[in-house]
């Protein structure tokens, strides 16, 4: 059956050739459609012996399956073919920007505070708030500074006609709180804090953490390993760090926490003016005065407490070196703070 | 204080180099600040702490260093002052438990022409102090040298007597500086017959002061308590070496040794013949430097290491304290210098700082399992401020103190509170709403050129009711410019300046987030800083809970402003307030719309329609939208249409159109009536 054979292959090249789907139509047409070449070889089965008959009708038949799925095959790919084109027509430049609003940001302090915040709950601590227009005794009296103490003179501190006063700092919260909730606790105060001081590294307005622990063996050893904790785990590294002894009224012993400085790793930079250190905070065991003025039992309870500037932590953690830049609120800067 | 380290080592065998020394001293609560080094000497700058009068002084530091070394103290050679006059002058203490000691000498003959010798004069200018006269050089010199504050009078100029009292009612006095004062009778003076002549411990006066020409001096070296001196300085304006020495407390045991170094010194220098020493010293009121009692287990306890019992004793010891051995401990009694020991941790403070604080190893606190309290209906801050950050809004920080004409302008019916000392007069009213800051905030950035503003803000109002202030917690925001951010594909007509209700989609946006969208109700409303027809209330529950408006046009224009801001204000908490959300049943049936435009007189609110919609309907009623707000051709003037989408649906079964017509027909005969409305078809 050489013309079978024949024709299938001739069939099967005019497939393959045809270029688009009205092509192909018009080749199962030629080849199967009611005068098609395939069709006419069956119905020219009659005009052979008899004997070669069921054998040239098989592969006639088996040329025409062939024929058909060929077709299919070719079909289903032209038409897909076609789709493509058409979805490449309706193509868009990915790389035009969205449409819709530009997101804002929160304050680089308060993403600070709030990341300060989250490491003291994690461990443990509670949160406490107090006013921020005390009167005398919560943010000096209370705290071991009596009238004409001349730690008064370090507090810039401004005051209203009848007495009361902007805290200088977030340490009347720690009386408050021993006052409200008693021995022991764990509490941290961010706040805001005010001193009648302004030039390049003072602000009138600034952001003071304030912590306070106080336990029936809380001790300095403790104070220590939570400064450390906190500060390594809230600038992401290993710092060394170093307690200095220094002077608050409301704490003895008292002492300044430095940590080495976290853009020269203690090398000495311009940040830390060459000394390998960054003071960060402020720091000691509570004074038993401030506990029996918070009414806690000063021999059966210890504490520590401490002070650090939440300013300066997000000024070190952002790089910025100009602490007034916070408070301008210029959009240039605080667009560069979305960041999660 | 500033300290050169050549002139302690005459005092001193310090085992260090100078930034060494500094260090050190740091570690040990004297923080070096600066060092200066030069060819013959190195000048370090330390920050004495206030409780450590003691130490502000070369002796002061000197026996820290020598403690710290371990090393004698020294001190240079003492030669003894001849008495070569009988003089005296009558000196009387009327006020013992202020002065209770009092020491006056008389010299004669002096020259105040001399040269001071070159190397007392570097010392002082070391310290920063000018080289004036030997008389005055001399004064200062023992100061630094002691910490003992001396004065010295022109004996011509004392009249008949030196009287140590209280200052007189309506007393003044001419100061050194030449500055007068006025008097209050806490105040301490040194007087002569006639009249004050200085300020006791603080300043002396005009009329006794030294003159070049001064040939006889009368010198003072007193004790005064440091209740006597401290906080008067300071009230008067002043602040002076002498006054800083006292208020901190100066060694009560200093004074005849300080006027033996200063009459040796002058002699010496000047010349002259010294009379005998005027002692006038009251024992009852003397300092008194009680034992401490220091337990070696509360030391362990506080400090959370132990400490050698032999450490202690050697570290207190060093420091010239009297240490006893006791039951559980020591009785410690502190040197007449130490002013800031009275009770047992300020000696723990001692042994730790001598140890060193860094050989006091960490130890983790005892874990305690402890829930706190996490109310569901606290408004979560930083959930506040990321959904407001993500409608566009950047958080601002502002002063709470602002400019009290900007404030008044805003507001003129509010009191507000005055700061007695602000540090300028625009930032010293307390604010009453975080919009004066704001305003100023979004003002600047327009100045700097940012067309497009949208600020949040959360922090404490000062409102003042009754001569009481209230501390609110307060969340506010400030939006103008264009709608959305200059970009492709939004028509610049679409961008166009943000209005009100923008900011409305933003402050709904916050309030659903409650949880309770439904109890907020918009009022129309007045603030005199708003537009008086583009303002609204916000109320929770009938309750007030802040504002939203367009800035009134008139304070536009005197801010300067290109677009007018819109501004919104909420208490914090009162509006913020969550209501934990509570699931309720999704109906399983189908929902049917039918919309309607309404046809209104123009002061009709949505509110009302809405209210009366409501009124009219079934329970079958499940939303009330707007789709549309129209007034133009087509409608009388003074009218508007505004298109409702009607939402109806059942929890039992699917509603029939009988079911929706006749409440559609109930609705529609309610507006009617209720607000003269029509049907527009």
């Amino acid at each position: 059956m050489k013309d079978a054979a024949d024709l299938l292959a001739r069939a099967l090249d005019a497939i393959a050739s045809s270029a688009d789907l009205e092509a192909l139509d018009a080749v199962r047409v030629r080849w199967l459609g009611k005068k098609g070449e395939l069709t006419a070889a069956l119905k020219a089965l009659g005009t052979l012996p008899e004997a070669e008959r069921p054998a040239a009708g098989q592969s006639i038949n088996a040329a025409k399956l062939q024929v058909h799925s060929a077709l299919e095959a070719r079909r289903l790919e032209l038409e897909r073919r076609q789709v493509d084109q058409e979805l490449l027509a309706g193509r868009i430049d990915v790389t035009l920007p969205g449409r819709g609003e530009e997101a804002g940001a929160l304050h680089p302090v308060t993403q600070a505070r709030l990341r300060i915040e989250a490491l003291f709950a994690r461990a443990g601590f509670d949160l406490a708030v107090g006013p921020e227009i005390e009167d005398d005794f919560h943010n000096f009296a209370a705290l071991n500074i009596p009238e004409n103490h001349p730690a008064r003179a370090l507090h810039d501190t401004f005051y209203f006609p009848d007495g009361r006063l902007l805290r200088t700092h977030t340490s009347p919260v720690q009386i408050r709180a021993m006052l409200a909730r008693g021995a022991p606790l764990a509490v941290i105060a961010p706040g805001r804090v005010y001193r009648c001081d302004h030039d390049l590294t003072h602000s009138p307005m600034f952001h003071q953490l304030e912590g306070l622990v106080v336990g029936e063996n809380v001790s300095f050893a403790n104070l220590k390993a939570a400064l450390h904790g906190f500060l390594a785990a809230f600038f992401e590294r290993d710092l060394a760090m170093r307690l200095r002894a220094s002077y608050f009224p409301f704490t003895e012993p008292s002492a300044e926490v430095d940590i080495s400085c976290i853009f020269c790793a203690g090398a000495g930079c311009r940040t830390c003016k060459h000394t390998g250190w960054l003071e960060i905070a402020g720091c000691g065991m509570v004074h038993p005065n401030v506990l029996r003025a918070s009414g806690v039992d000063a021999e059966r309870y210890t504490g520590y407490a401490f002070g650090a500037g939440i300013d300066r932590l997000a000024m070190l953690r952002y790089g910025v070196n100009d602490l007034r830049l916070f408070f301008d609120n210029d959009l240039r800067f605080l667009r560069q703070f979305r960041a999660f | 204080m500033k300290l050169s380290y050549s002139w302690l080592k005459e005092w001193v065998d310090v085992p260090w180099e100078a930034g060494e020394l500094g260090a050190r001293l740091t570690m040990a609560g004297f923080e070096l600040e600066g060092l200066v080094t030069s060819a013959d000497d190195s000048i370090l700058q330390l920050n004495v702490t206030p409780n450590r009068g003691d130490v502000m002084s070369l002796l002061g530091i000197a026996r820290e260093v020598a403690a710290l070394a371990g090393k004698p103290l020294m001190g240079p050679v003492r030669r003894p002052v001849t008495e070569a006059l009988a003089d005296t002058f009558p000196v009387q203490v009327d006020a013992p438990a202020d002065c209770p000691t009092f020491c006056g000498r008389v010299i004669r003959g002096v020259n105040n022409q001399a040269l001071t010798p070159a190397w007392l004069s570097a010392r002082l200018h070391s310290a920063d102090v000018r080289s004036v006269s030997p008389i005055v050089d001399v004064t200062n010199y023992v100061l630094l040298e002691l910490g003992q504050p001396m004065h010295a009078y022109d004996l011509a100029t004392l009249g008949g007597e030196i009287r140590v009292r209280h200052a007189r009612a309506a007393e003044r006095l001419q100061l050194l500086d030449a500055r007068t004062v006025d008097l209050s009778a806490d105040m301490l003076v040194i007087a002569d017959r006639d009249a004050a002549v200085g300020l006791a411990g603080i300043m002396g006066g005009a009329r006794t002061a030294i003159a070049t020409g001064t040939r006889d001096v009368f010198l003072e070296v007193a004790f005064f308590a440091p209740a006597a001196i401290q906080g008067r300085a300071r009230r008067l304006g002043l602040q002076t070496d002498a006054s800083q020495h006292y208020e901190r407390g100066v060694d009560p045991t200093l004074q005849l040794r300080a006027m033996e170094r200063a009459s040796e010194l002058l002699l010496e220098i000047a010349g002259g013949r010294a009379g005998p020493v005027t002692r006038i010293h009251s024992n009852l009121y003397q300092p008194k430097r009680a034992a401490v009692g220091l337990r070696a287990a509360r030391l362990g306890r506080l400090l959370g290491t132990s400490i050698a019992p032999e450490s202690v004793q050697s570290v207190l010891s060093a420091l010239q304290m009297t240490v006893q051995d006791a039951a559980s401990g020591w009785q410690v009694t502190p040197p007449p210098h130490r002013f800031d020991i009275a009770i047992e941790e300020d000696l723990i403070e001692e042994v730790a700082r001598m140890v060193g604080y860094d050989t006091i190893a960490e130890r983790a606190g005892e874990t305690v399992i402890h829930f706190p309290e996490l109310p569901r209906a606290r408004p979560p801050e930083a959930a506040v401020l990321e959904l407001m950050s993500a409608r566009g809004y950047h958080e601002a920080i502002t002063y709470a103190f602002v400019d009290p004409q900007l404030q008044e302008r805003l507001f003129p019916e509010r009191a507000s509170l005055a700061l007695a000392n602000p540090i300028a007069s625009d930032l010293s009213a307390m604010r009453v709403s975080l919009w004066p800051g704001l305003l100023r905030a979004a003002a600047e950035n327009q100045r700097r050129q940012q067309e497009r503003i949208r600020l949040i803000e959360h922090g404490v109002c000062f409102a003042v009711a009754d001569g009481a202030v209230r501390e609110v917690d307060t969340l506010a925001a400030i939006a103008c410019g264009e709608r959305l951010p200059e970009q492709w594909g939004i028509a610049r007509k679409e961008r166009a300046p943000l209005d009100f209700f923008d900011v409305m989609a933003d402050l709904e946006l916050l309030l659903a987030a409650t949880g309770a969208a439904d109890a907020f109700v918009f009022e129309p409303g007045q603030l005199s800083c708003l537009h008086p027809g583009r303002a609204a209330r916000v109320l929770r529950a009938a309750r007030p809970v802040g504002w939203i408006g367009e800035l009134h046009p008139q304070i536009v224009r005197e801010l300067d402003f290109t677009y007018p801001p819109i501004l919104f204000e909420l208490t914090f908490y009162d509006a913020l307030r969550v209501d934990p959300a509570a699931y309720a049943e999704v109906s399983r049936f189908p929902m049917v719309r039918r919309d309607l435009a309404i046809v209104v007189n123009e002061n009709v609110p949505l509110s009302a329609l809405r209210e009366r919609v409501t009124l009219s309907a079934s329970s079958l009623l499940r939303q009330c939208r707007v789709f549309d707000v129209y007034r133009g051709p087509g409608l009388e003037t003074g009218t508007k249409s505004i298109a409702l989408g009607l939402i109806f649906q059942d929890f039992s079964r699917t509603l029939t159109d009988e079911d929706v017509d006749q409440n559609v027909a109930s609705i529609v005969a309610g507006l009617r009536v209720s607000l003269n409305a029509k049907i527009r078809e």
